[in-house]
Protein backbone atom coordinates (compact mmCIF):
# COMPACT_ATOMS: atom_id res chain seq x y z
CA UNK A 1 0.00 0.00 0.00
CA UNK A 2 3.21 2.33 0.97
CA UNK A 3 4.32 2.26 -2.89
CA UNK A 4 0.94 1.98 -4.89
CA UNK A 5 0.89 5.70 -5.68
CA UNK A 6 4.43 5.62 -7.23
CA UNK A 7 3.14 2.62 -8.97
CA UNK A 8 0.29 4.43 -10.50
CA UNK A 9 2.68 6.99 -11.33
CA UNK A 10 5.02 4.28 -13.63
CA UNK A 11 1.47 2.57 -14.77
CA UNK A 12 1.07 6.18 -15.84
CA UNK A 13 4.03 6.65 -17.66
CA UNK A 14 4.08 3.04 -19.39
CA UNK A 15 0.68 3.28 -20.60
CA UNK A 16 1.36 6.89 -22.23
CA UNK A 17 4.33 5.56 -23.91
CA UNK A 18 2.38 2.48 -25.22
CA UNK A 19 -0.09 4.92 -26.15
CA UNK A 20 2.78 6.75 -28.60
CA UNK A 21 4.47 3.22 -29.94
CA UNK A 22 1.18 2.13 -31.13
CA UNK A 23 -0.75 5.38 -32.16
CA UNK A 24 -2.05 6.05 -35.74
CA UNK A 25 -2.61 10.11 -35.17
CA UNK A 26 -0.09 12.52 -34.17
CA UNK A 27 -2.81 14.33 -32.16
CA UNK A 28 -3.05 10.85 -30.33
CA UNK A 29 0.49 10.52 -29.48
CA UNK A 30 0.52 14.45 -28.89
CA UNK A 31 -2.50 13.40 -26.18
CA UNK A 32 -0.63 9.98 -24.78
CA UNK A 33 2.82 12.31 -23.74
CA UNK A 34 0.66 14.68 -21.74
CA UNK A 35 -0.69 11.55 -19.98
CA UNK A 36 3.21 10.24 -19.44
CA UNK A 37 3.19 13.95 -18.22
CA UNK A 38 1.35 13.76 -15.88
CA UNK A 39 2.97 10.59 -14.09
CA UNK A 40 6.07 13.05 -12.90
CA UNK A 41 3.33 15.24 -11.28
CA UNK A 42 1.62 12.00 -9.45
CA UNK A 43 5.15 11.14 -8.62
CA UNK A 44 6.21 14.34 -7.17
CA UNK A 45 3.17 15.19 -4.84
CA UNK A 46 3.19 11.61 -3.44
CA UNK A 47 6.67 12.12 -2.85
CA UNK A 48 6.12 15.30 -1.44
CA UNK A 49 2.68 13.99 0.76
CA UNK A 50 2.74 13.19 4.68
CA UNK A 51 0.17 11.67 6.03
CA UNK A 52 -2.24 13.70 8.48
CA UNK A 53 -0.78 17.07 7.55
CA UNK A 54 -2.40 20.38 6.25
CA UNK A 55 -2.02 21.85 3.17
CA UNK A 56 1.35 24.39 2.67
CA UNK A 57 -1.12 27.31 2.97
CA UNK A 58 -1.04 28.90 6.88
CA UNK A 59 -3.88 31.36 6.17
CA UNK A 60 -6.08 29.81 9.00
CA UNK A 61 -3.24 27.79 11.07
CA UNK A 62 -0.77 29.10 12.70
CA UNK A 63 2.73 28.59 11.33
CA UNK A 64 4.52 25.77 12.19
CA UNK A 65 1.60 23.09 12.52
CA UNK A 66 2.76 19.85 10.43
CA UNK A 67 2.19 20.41 6.51
CA UNK A 68 2.96 18.83 3.10
CA UNK A 69 6.07 19.62 1.22
CA UNK A 70 5.41 23.24 -0.99
CA UNK A 71 8.66 22.92 -3.28
CA UNK A 72 7.07 19.99 -5.20
CA UNK A 73 3.45 22.13 -5.31
CA UNK A 74 5.62 25.07 -6.95
CA UNK A 75 7.50 22.40 -9.37
CA UNK A 76 4.02 20.82 -10.50
CA UNK A 77 1.57 23.96 -10.20
CA UNK A 78 4.10 25.61 -12.97
CA UNK A 79 4.75 22.70 -14.98
CA UNK A 80 1.05 22.32 -15.92
CA UNK A 81 0.65 25.27 -16.91
CA UNK A 82 3.98 25.76 -19.04
CA UNK A 83 3.37 22.52 -20.32
CA UNK A 84 -0.28 22.94 -22.12
CA UNK A 85 1.54 25.76 -23.72
CA UNK A 86 4.17 23.58 -24.74
CA UNK A 87 1.28 20.88 -25.96
CA UNK A 88 -0.41 23.54 -28.12
CA UNK A 89 3.11 24.58 -29.38
CA UNK A 90 3.12 20.58 -30.19
CA UNK A 91 -0.86 20.36 -31.60
CA UNK A 92 0.44 23.48 -33.98
CA UNK A 93 3.40 21.51 -35.39
CA UNK A 94 0.64 18.56 -35.96
CA UNK A 95 -1.73 20.94 -37.70
CA UNK A 96 1.22 22.02 -39.75
CA UNK A 97 2.24 18.22 -40.81
CA UNK A 98 -1.49 17.86 -41.94
CA UNK A 99 -1.42 20.73 -43.90
CA UNK A 100 1.98 20.02 -46.12
CA UNK A 101 0.80 16.36 -46.02
CA UNK A 102 -2.77 16.29 -46.00
CA UNK A 103 -2.02 13.12 -43.43
CA UNK A 104 -1.63 12.41 -39.44
CA UNK A 105 -0.55 8.83 -39.19
CA UNK A 106 3.09 8.94 -38.53
CA UNK A 107 3.10 5.39 -40.39
CA UNK A 108 2.50 6.55 -43.46
CA UNK A 109 4.62 9.89 -43.01
CA UNK A 110 7.71 9.12 -44.84
CA UNK A 111 10.37 11.71 -45.02
CA UNK A 112 10.71 15.34 -46.94
CA UNK A 113 12.14 14.41 -50.06
CA UNK A 114 11.93 17.91 -51.45
CA UNK B 1 -3.78 6.44 3.12
CA UNK B 2 -7.37 7.23 3.86
CA UNK B 3 -9.56 5.31 1.45
CA UNK B 4 -10.56 8.20 -0.62
CA UNK B 5 -6.71 8.48 -1.87
CA UNK B 6 -6.52 5.21 -2.72
CA UNK B 7 -9.61 5.59 -4.54
CA UNK B 8 -8.30 8.91 -6.73
CA UNK B 9 -5.06 6.98 -7.45
CA UNK B 10 -7.11 4.00 -8.92
CA UNK B 11 -9.67 6.31 -10.70
CA UNK B 12 -6.22 8.28 -12.16
CA UNK B 13 -4.80 4.87 -13.33
CA UNK B 14 -7.72 3.60 -15.19
CA UNK B 15 -8.46 7.05 -16.40
CA UNK B 16 -5.60 7.05 -17.98
CA UNK B 17 -5.81 3.74 -19.47
CA UNK B 18 -8.66 5.08 -20.82
CA UNK B 19 -7.34 8.52 -22.47
CA UNK B 20 -4.73 6.40 -24.25
CA UNK B 21 -6.89 3.39 -25.41
CA UNK B 22 -9.54 5.93 -26.77
CA UNK B 23 -7.94 6.00 -30.56
CA UNK B 24 -10.08 8.75 -32.12
CA UNK B 25 -9.26 11.93 -30.91
CA UNK B 26 -12.51 13.19 -31.44
CA UNK B 27 -13.71 10.96 -28.44
CA UNK B 28 -10.67 11.68 -26.77
CA UNK B 29 -11.69 15.26 -26.07
CA UNK B 30 -13.94 14.09 -23.11
CA UNK B 31 -12.23 11.30 -21.81
CA UNK B 32 -9.17 13.57 -21.84
CA UNK B 33 -11.25 16.67 -19.88
CA UNK B 34 -12.22 13.91 -17.71
CA UNK B 35 -9.37 12.78 -16.66
CA UNK B 36 -8.25 16.63 -15.73
CA UNK B 37 -10.92 16.31 -13.51
CA UNK B 38 -9.86 12.88 -12.10
CA UNK B 39 -6.55 14.20 -11.80
CA UNK B 40 -7.48 17.76 -10.18
CA UNK B 41 -9.29 15.81 -7.71
CA UNK B 42 -6.33 13.55 -6.30
CA UNK B 43 -4.14 16.51 -5.92
CA UNK B 44 -6.87 18.07 -4.19
CA UNK B 45 -7.01 14.76 -1.47
CA UNK B 46 -3.12 15.36 -1.54
CA UNK B 47 -3.38 18.98 0.21
CA UNK B 48 -2.72 20.39 -3.20
CA UNK B 49 -5.12 23.07 -3.84
CA UNK B 50 -3.00 25.26 -5.96
CA UNK B 51 -1.83 22.55 -8.19
CA UNK B 52 -5.57 21.09 -8.76
CA UNK B 53 -6.84 24.62 -9.29
CA UNK B 54 -3.82 24.91 -12.11
CA UNK B 55 -4.76 21.36 -13.33
CA UNK B 56 -8.78 22.05 -12.98
CA UNK B 57 -8.28 25.42 -15.96
CA UNK B 58 -5.54 23.90 -17.48
CA UNK B 59 -6.23 19.92 -17.45
CA UNK B 60 -9.98 20.20 -17.98
CA UNK B 61 -10.46 23.07 -19.92
CA UNK B 62 -8.12 24.45 -21.55
CA UNK B 63 -6.22 21.33 -22.94
CA UNK B 64 -9.10 20.01 -24.36
CA UNK B 65 -10.46 22.93 -25.83
CA UNK B 66 -6.71 22.85 -28.23
CA UNK B 67 -7.26 19.64 -29.14
CA UNK B 68 -10.97 20.37 -30.46
CA UNK B 69 -9.64 22.85 -32.23
CA UNK B 70 -6.50 21.21 -33.46
CA UNK B 71 -9.04 18.34 -34.65
CA UNK B 72 -11.16 20.78 -36.56
CA UNK B 73 -7.96 21.96 -38.58
CA UNK B 74 -7.36 18.53 -39.38
CA UNK B 75 -10.69 17.54 -40.64
CA UNK B 76 -10.94 20.36 -42.59
CA UNK B 77 -9.74 19.62 -46.08
CA UNK B 78 -11.05 15.68 -45.83
CA UNK B 79 -14.44 17.64 -46.13
CA UNK B 80 -13.60 19.48 -49.57
CA UNK C 1 9.86 -1.35 -38.86
CA UNK C 2 6.28 -3.38 -39.03
CA UNK C 3 3.47 -2.13 -36.30
CA UNK C 4 3.70 -5.70 -34.93
CA UNK C 5 7.23 -6.10 -34.48
CA UNK C 6 7.32 -2.72 -33.35
CA UNK C 7 4.70 -3.51 -30.74
CA UNK C 8 6.78 -6.67 -29.33
CA UNK C 9 9.95 -4.60 -29.33
CA UNK C 10 8.14 -2.20 -27.09
CA UNK C 11 6.63 -4.80 -25.02
CA UNK C 12 9.86 -6.18 -24.25
CA UNK C 13 11.73 -3.25 -23.31
CA UNK C 14 8.97 -2.28 -21.41
CA UNK C 15 9.19 -5.03 -19.13
CA UNK C 16 12.80 -3.76 -18.31
CA UNK C 17 12.10 -0.63 -17.56
CA UNK C 18 9.23 -1.52 -15.61
CA UNK C 19 11.49 -3.14 -13.74
CA UNK C 20 13.94 -0.36 -13.18
CA UNK C 21 11.20 1.82 -12.18
CA UNK C 22 9.95 -0.94 -9.64
CA UNK C 23 13.69 -1.11 -8.07
CA UNK C 24 13.62 2.76 -7.79
CA UNK C 25 10.26 3.05 -6.24
CA UNK C 26 10.92 0.55 -3.61
CA UNK C 27 13.86 2.74 -2.20
CA UNK C 28 11.90 6.06 -1.90
CA UNK C 29 10.11 6.81 1.47
CA UNK C 30 7.05 5.10 2.03
CA UNK C 31 3.57 7.31 0.66
CA UNK C 32 3.16 10.08 3.45
CA UNK C 33 6.03 9.57 5.11
CA UNK C 34 7.67 13.16 3.36
CA UNK C 35 11.98 12.88 4.88
CA UNK C 36 13.22 16.26 3.34
CA UNK C 37 14.07 19.07 5.37
CA UNK C 38 13.84 21.62 2.52
CA UNK C 39 10.01 21.97 3.11
CA UNK C 40 9.58 22.05 6.20
CA UNK C 41 12.14 24.93 6.62
CA UNK C 42 10.16 26.60 4.05
CA UNK C 43 6.71 25.35 6.04
CA UNK C 44 8.14 26.83 9.11
CA UNK C 45 10.50 30.35 8.52
CA UNK C 46 8.40 31.49 5.03
CA UNK C 47 5.46 33.25 7.06
CA UNK C 48 7.89 35.16 8.81
CA UNK C 49 10.16 35.75 6.69
CA UNK C 50 8.21 37.24 3.60
CA UNK C 51 4.75 38.02 5.05
CA UNK C 52 2.75 35.23 2.96
CA UNK C 53 0.60 32.76 4.23
CA UNK C 54 0.88 30.58 1.06
CA UNK C 55 4.07 29.23 1.39
CA UNK C 56 3.64 27.63 -2.49
CA UNK C 57 3.37 30.93 -3.99
CA UNK C 58 6.73 32.31 -2.06
CA UNK C 59 8.54 29.34 -3.40
CA UNK C 60 7.44 29.90 -7.01
CA UNK C 61 7.82 33.87 -6.81
CA UNK C 62 11.15 34.53 -3.82
CA UNK C 63 12.88 31.73 -3.30
CA UNK C 64 13.21 30.10 -6.81
CA UNK C 65 12.14 33.05 -8.76
CA UNK C 66 14.68 32.52 -11.37
CA UNK C 67 13.82 29.15 -11.77
CA UNK C 68 10.36 30.30 -12.77
CA UNK C 69 12.37 33.03 -14.89
CA UNK C 70 13.07 30.17 -16.77
CA UNK C 71 9.63 28.49 -16.57
CA UNK C 72 8.32 31.79 -17.81
CA UNK C 73 10.59 32.22 -20.64
CA UNK C 74 9.10 28.45 -21.85
CA UNK C 75 5.80 29.88 -21.86
CA UNK C 76 6.55 32.68 -23.92
CA UNK C 77 8.94 31.12 -26.54
CA UNK C 78 6.35 28.40 -27.06
CA UNK C 79 3.11 31.00 -27.27
CA UNK C 80 5.61 32.90 -30.19
CA UNK C 81 6.21 29.68 -31.29
CA UNK C 82 2.50 28.96 -32.34
CA UNK C 83 1.98 32.53 -33.20
CA UNK C 84 4.45 32.19 -36.12
CA UNK C 85 4.17 28.28 -37.32
CA UNK C 86 0.10 29.15 -37.82
CA UNK C 87 0.93 32.67 -39.19
CA UNK C 88 3.52 31.41 -41.93
CA UNK C 89 1.00 29.07 -43.30
CA UNK C 90 -1.87 31.90 -43.67
CA UNK C 91 0.64 33.61 -45.57
CA UNK C 92 1.03 30.98 -48.11
CA UNK C 93 -1.23 31.80 -51.29
CA UNK C 94 -2.10 27.78 -51.90
CA UNK C 95 -2.72 26.90 -49.03
CA UNK C 96 -4.97 29.31 -47.79
CA UNK C 97 -8.57 28.91 -47.75
CA UNK C 98 -11.28 29.11 -50.52
CA UNK C 99 -12.91 32.73 -49.68
CA UNK C 100 -16.39 31.28 -49.88
CA UNK C 101 -18.49 33.04 -47.63
CA UNK C 102 -18.54 31.71 -44.37
CA UNK C 103 -21.74 30.22 -42.91
CA UNK C 104 -22.00 30.80 -39.05
CA UNK C 105 -23.84 27.75 -37.47
CA UNK C 106 -26.63 29.12 -34.86
CA UNK C 107 -25.35 28.60 -31.57
CA UNK C 108 -28.09 27.24 -28.87
CA UNK C 109 -29.94 29.30 -26.72
CA UNK C 110 -28.70 27.19 -23.56
CA UNK C 111 -24.97 27.76 -25.25
CA UNK C 112 -25.50 31.61 -25.52
CA UNK C 113 -27.42 32.41 -22.35
CA UNK C 114 -24.50 29.67 -20.14
CA UNK C 115 -21.70 31.04 -21.81
CA UNK C 116 -22.83 35.05 -21.49
CA UNK C 117 -24.17 34.12 -17.34
CA UNK C 118 -20.78 32.95 -17.02
CA UNK C 119 -18.19 35.77 -18.11
CA UNK C 120 -18.11 37.93 -15.54
CA UNK C 121 -18.54 35.93 -12.84
CA UNK C 122 -15.62 33.43 -14.24
CA UNK C 123 -13.33 36.75 -15.13
CA UNK C 124 -13.90 37.74 -11.66
CA UNK C 125 -12.64 34.50 -10.33
CA UNK C 126 -9.68 34.73 -12.03
CA UNK C 127 -8.98 38.21 -11.00
CA UNK C 128 -9.46 37.14 -7.51
CA UNK C 129 -6.80 34.40 -7.90
CA UNK C 130 -4.05 36.17 -9.46
CA UNK C 131 -4.51 38.66 -7.15
CA UNK C 132 -4.61 36.53 -3.98
CA UNK C 133 -1.95 34.84 -4.62
CA UNK C 134 -0.08 35.15 -1.61
CA UNK C 135 -2.76 34.59 0.97
CA UNK C 136 -4.66 32.01 -0.56
CA UNK C 137 -4.41 28.77 -3.16
CA UNK C 138 -4.19 30.00 -6.35
CA UNK C 139 -1.65 32.57 -8.42
CA UNK C 140 -0.88 34.19 -11.68
CA UNK C 141 -0.28 30.85 -13.17
CA UNK C 142 -3.70 29.64 -12.31
CA UNK C 143 -5.93 33.21 -12.75
CA UNK C 144 -3.80 33.58 -16.05
CA UNK C 145 -5.10 30.57 -17.34
CA UNK C 146 -8.98 30.76 -16.07
CA UNK C 147 -8.54 34.44 -17.71
CA UNK C 148 -7.28 33.50 -21.00
CA UNK C 149 -9.66 30.94 -21.31
CA UNK C 150 -12.85 33.13 -20.35
CA UNK C 151 -12.83 35.17 -23.72
CA UNK C 152 -13.47 31.64 -25.17
CA UNK C 153 -17.61 31.61 -23.61
CA UNK C 154 -17.48 34.49 -26.18
CA UNK C 155 -16.84 32.56 -29.04
CA UNK C 156 -18.96 29.73 -27.83
CA UNK C 157 -21.83 32.04 -26.83
CA UNK C 158 -22.06 34.55 -29.85
CA UNK C 159 -19.69 34.58 -33.34
CA UNK C 160 -16.38 34.38 -34.36
CA UNK C 161 -16.54 38.35 -35.17
CA UNK C 162 -17.69 39.19 -31.53
CA UNK C 163 -14.92 36.88 -30.21
CA UNK C 164 -12.37 39.15 -32.01
CA UNK C 165 -13.37 42.24 -31.13
CA UNK C 166 -13.75 41.69 -27.10
CA UNK C 167 -10.38 40.15 -27.70
CA UNK C 168 -8.14 41.96 -29.76
CA UNK C 169 -5.08 40.37 -30.82
CA UNK C 170 -3.04 43.47 -29.83
CA UNK C 171 -3.61 43.60 -27.04
CA UNK C 172 -2.85 40.09 -25.95
CA UNK C 173 0.50 39.84 -27.39
CA UNK C 174 1.06 43.33 -25.74
CA UNK C 175 -0.16 41.56 -21.91
CA UNK C 176 2.23 38.55 -23.02
CA UNK C 177 5.23 40.74 -23.78
CA UNK C 178 4.23 42.76 -21.02
CA UNK C 179 3.85 40.35 -18.28
CA UNK C 180 7.36 38.88 -19.70
CA UNK C 181 9.24 42.13 -19.78
CA UNK C 182 8.13 43.01 -16.45
CA UNK C 183 9.26 40.37 -14.63
CA UNK C 184 12.91 40.94 -15.43
CA UNK C 185 12.33 44.53 -14.83
CA UNK C 186 11.43 43.70 -11.62
CA UNK C 187 14.57 42.14 -11.18
CA UNK C 188 16.51 44.36 -12.32
CA UNK C 189 15.06 46.86 -10.28
CA UNK C 190 16.34 45.10 -7.48
CA UNK C 191 19.66 45.02 -8.97
CA UNK C 192 19.06 49.11 -8.64
CA UNK C 193 17.94 49.59 -4.99
CA UNK C 194 21.06 47.85 -4.45
CA UNK C 195 19.96 43.65 -3.97
CA UNK C 196 20.58 41.45 -6.22
CA UNK C 197 18.66 40.37 -9.21
CA UNK C 198 15.04 39.62 -8.13
CA UNK C 199 15.87 39.86 -4.74
CA UNK C 200 12.56 40.54 -2.28
CA UNK C 201 13.82 44.58 -1.59
CA UNK C 202 10.33 46.50 -1.17
CA UNK C 203 8.80 46.56 2.24
CA UNK C 204 6.56 43.25 3.04
CA UNK C 205 4.21 44.90 4.90
CA UNK C 206 1.52 43.48 6.98
CA UNK C 207 1.08 39.69 6.75
CA UNK C 208 -2.54 38.86 5.54
CA UNK C 209 -3.25 42.23 3.58
CA UNK C 210 -3.59 42.32 0.07
CA UNK C 211 -0.87 45.05 -0.31
CA UNK C 212 2.14 42.76 1.53
CA UNK C 213 4.94 40.25 0.54
CA UNK C 214 6.72 42.61 -1.46
CA UNK C 215 8.08 41.67 -4.73
CA UNK C 216 6.17 38.42 -4.56
CA UNK C 217 2.90 40.45 -5.48
CA UNK C 218 4.45 42.13 -8.25
CA UNK C 219 6.44 38.94 -9.99
CA UNK C 220 2.87 37.42 -9.30
CA UNK C 221 0.68 39.91 -10.84
CA UNK C 222 3.31 39.92 -13.94
CA UNK C 223 3.05 36.85 -14.71
CA UNK C 224 -0.69 36.55 -14.47
CA UNK C 225 -0.55 39.39 -17.23
CA UNK C 226 1.77 37.16 -19.84
CA UNK C 227 -0.07 33.87 -19.32
CA UNK C 228 -3.36 35.70 -20.03
CA UNK C 229 -2.12 36.95 -22.99
CA UNK C 230 -0.47 33.65 -24.00
CA UNK C 231 -3.98 31.92 -23.67
CA UNK C 232 -5.77 34.19 -25.41
CA UNK C 233 -2.81 34.04 -28.00
CA UNK C 234 -3.06 30.25 -28.16
CA UNK C 235 -7.02 30.18 -28.09
CA UNK C 236 -6.99 33.42 -30.98
CA UNK C 237 -4.84 31.36 -33.37
CA UNK C 238 -5.89 28.17 -33.24
CA UNK C 239 -9.58 29.62 -33.59
CA UNK C 240 -8.67 31.24 -36.88
CA UNK C 241 -7.83 28.34 -38.76
CA UNK C 242 -10.98 26.52 -38.17
CA UNK C 243 -13.78 27.51 -40.75
CA UNK C 244 -16.86 28.43 -39.27
CA UNK C 245 -18.74 26.30 -41.73
CA UNK C 246 -17.75 22.99 -40.37
CA UNK C 247 -20.96 21.07 -38.78
CA UNK C 248 -20.95 19.94 -35.50
CA UNK C 249 -20.92 16.25 -36.30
Amino acid sequence: MRLLPYIVAAWLLLTGLYGIVTSRNLLHVIVCLSIVQSSTYVLLLSVGYRTGAIAPIFAEHPPGTPAVDPVVHALVLTDIVVGATVTALLFALAVQVFKRRGEVDPARLRPLRE
Amino acid sequence: MIWFQLLMFLLVAAGGTGTVLTRDPKKQVIVLSFYGMLLSILFLALQAPDVALSELAVGAVALPLMLLVAIANVRKKLHK
Amino acid sequence: MSPRFRKWLFLVSTLGLALLLFWAVVALPGFGNYPGPYGDLLNSVAVYERHVTNIVTAVNFDYRVLDTLGEEFILFAAATGVMLLLREQRAAPHYRLPASPRAVFARSDAARWMGLGFIGALMAFGIYIVLHAHLTPGGGFQGGAILGSTSLLVYLASKESVYRRVTPKFLAELAECAGAGGYVVIGIGALLAGGAFLQNVLPLGQTGNLASSGTIWLINFSIGVEVTGAFSILFLEFIKEVPEREDSA
